[in-house]
């Protein structure tokens, strides 16, 4: 069950259908993804989930080639584990003014599942060090957390590389 | 099973890849690279510098795209006050076509930049630096026969938009250099592109 966070529910199935219907229905444009822009202190609370559930925040671009390539792998990942405890996050760091020129085409291009915000916020030598210590600023970068047990990963993932992980911490006791 | 296992020592060894590389106080190695004018370029070659910014840069990433102006701004100010910028672009062509050393040549003419823009074209120099993206800035000393890295990080804290740059990192640090203070920041991190390796 969905354990009582910041974001009651944020992440958890039933609060994801609830968002579902709430930022992606938009009215009259059926289908026409809302991407919301949050600086980091919106992005924080996507961190700090105390629930069971396996988080993967993955830090992206449109015009990051690796991330671009790693994205299919991503979107199977959330596909084939749409039934169990997983709840996958993109943040993309596009420019803001590129959301309706290049990020919405890219979810519909390649059908993304998981759900896309956009991280707008210049401090970056600040946030970056929060999300992980571990990390230069170079993208792509993953973090997969459970609990207190956390993952970070500034690579690029092959398909079988990220399930092995995935698998890893859904299966954890 | 196996596989599973190489997988993880794989993942393992990418999960400890920060922090290898220059930090603040390591010496730094010359380096003889080409320039977009067809010359090699080494440090050794400029006996009038206190001291070098070197900036791993590319045509092709949006954040070093989005700072070439103050790079170029940089080099402008503080080339005549001992500390030139010297650009390299350590990504490799066939996996980043627009960073071939060609487009190199017509991005420097479009931006008309007054620095050397010099090509790792083995990719040797940026893996001994430890630098992870592009943009990423080590400023170095001289001291004797010694370059001596001062501060990695990034040019300065606002990508975006130059006008609302509250701390300009890299010129904060130069002044800190050229006026005898102690830098109070040497290490800063910023959002960039990964080097373009092949796998």
């Amino acid at each position: 069950m969905c354990a009582s966070g910041k974001i009651p529910g944020i992440f958890c199935r039933t609060g994801a259908v609830l968002l579902f219907l709430t930022v992606f229905a938009w009215p009259g444009r059926a289908q026409e993804p809302d991407i919301p822009v949050f600086d980091f202190s919106g992005i924080r609370p996507f961190l700090e989930q105390t629930d069971d559930t396996t988080y993967l925040i993955n830090f992206w671009a449109t015009w990051c080639t690796p991330c671009v390539e790693e994205m299919p792998a991503i979107n199977e990942i959330a596909r084939k584990y749409r039934d169990r405890k997983l709840s996958i996050l993109l943040v993309s760091l596009d420019f803001p003014t590129h959301i309706e020129t290049r990020v919405i085409p890219f979810i519909r291009e390649h059908r993304l599942i998981p759900r896309v915000v956009v991280l707008d916020d210049p401090d970056a030598d600040r946030w970056i060090r929060e999300v992980s210590s571990r990390w230069s600023g170079a993208i792509p970068a993953t973090l997969i957390y459970r609990n207190e047990k956390r993952d970070f990963y500034e690579k690029s993932f092959t398909y079988q590389e990220l399930e092995t992980i995935v698998k890893l911490k859904l299966d954890q006791p | 099973m196996k596989m599973n296992v190489f997988i993880l020592a794989a993942l393992f060894a990418g999960q400890l890849m920060y922090g290898q590389g220059y930090q603040a106080g390591d010496k730094a190695i010359d380096f003889r690279l080409k320039n977009v004018d067809g010359k090699m370029v080494s440090l050794s070659e400029y006996p009038d510098a206190k001291g070098f910014a070197v900036i791993f840069t590319c045509n092709s990433c949006p954040y070093a795209i989005a700072w070439e102006d103050r790079i170029i701004e940089i080099d402008r100010k503080y080339r005549d006050k001992g500390f030139p910028v010297i650009a390299i672009n350590p990504n490799n062509p066939e996996v980043s076509p627009k960073d071939s050393y060609e487009d190199m040549i017509i991005r420097a003419r479009e931006k008309g930049f007054p620095f050397p823009y010099l090509f790792d074209e083995k990719q040797e120099v940026f893996p001994v630096y430890g630098a992870a993206r592009t943009p990423h800035v080590y400023l170095l000393v001289r001291e004797g026969s010694d370059l001596v890295v001062k501060y990695v990080g990034a040019v300065d804290d606002n990508y975006r938009d130059a006008s609302q740059v509250k701390e300009p990192y890299l010129a904060n640090a130069i002044d800190a250099l050229l006026a005898g203070r102690e830098i109070e920041k040497t290490e800063t991190r910023a959002i960039g592109c990964t080097i373009k390796v092949k796998n």
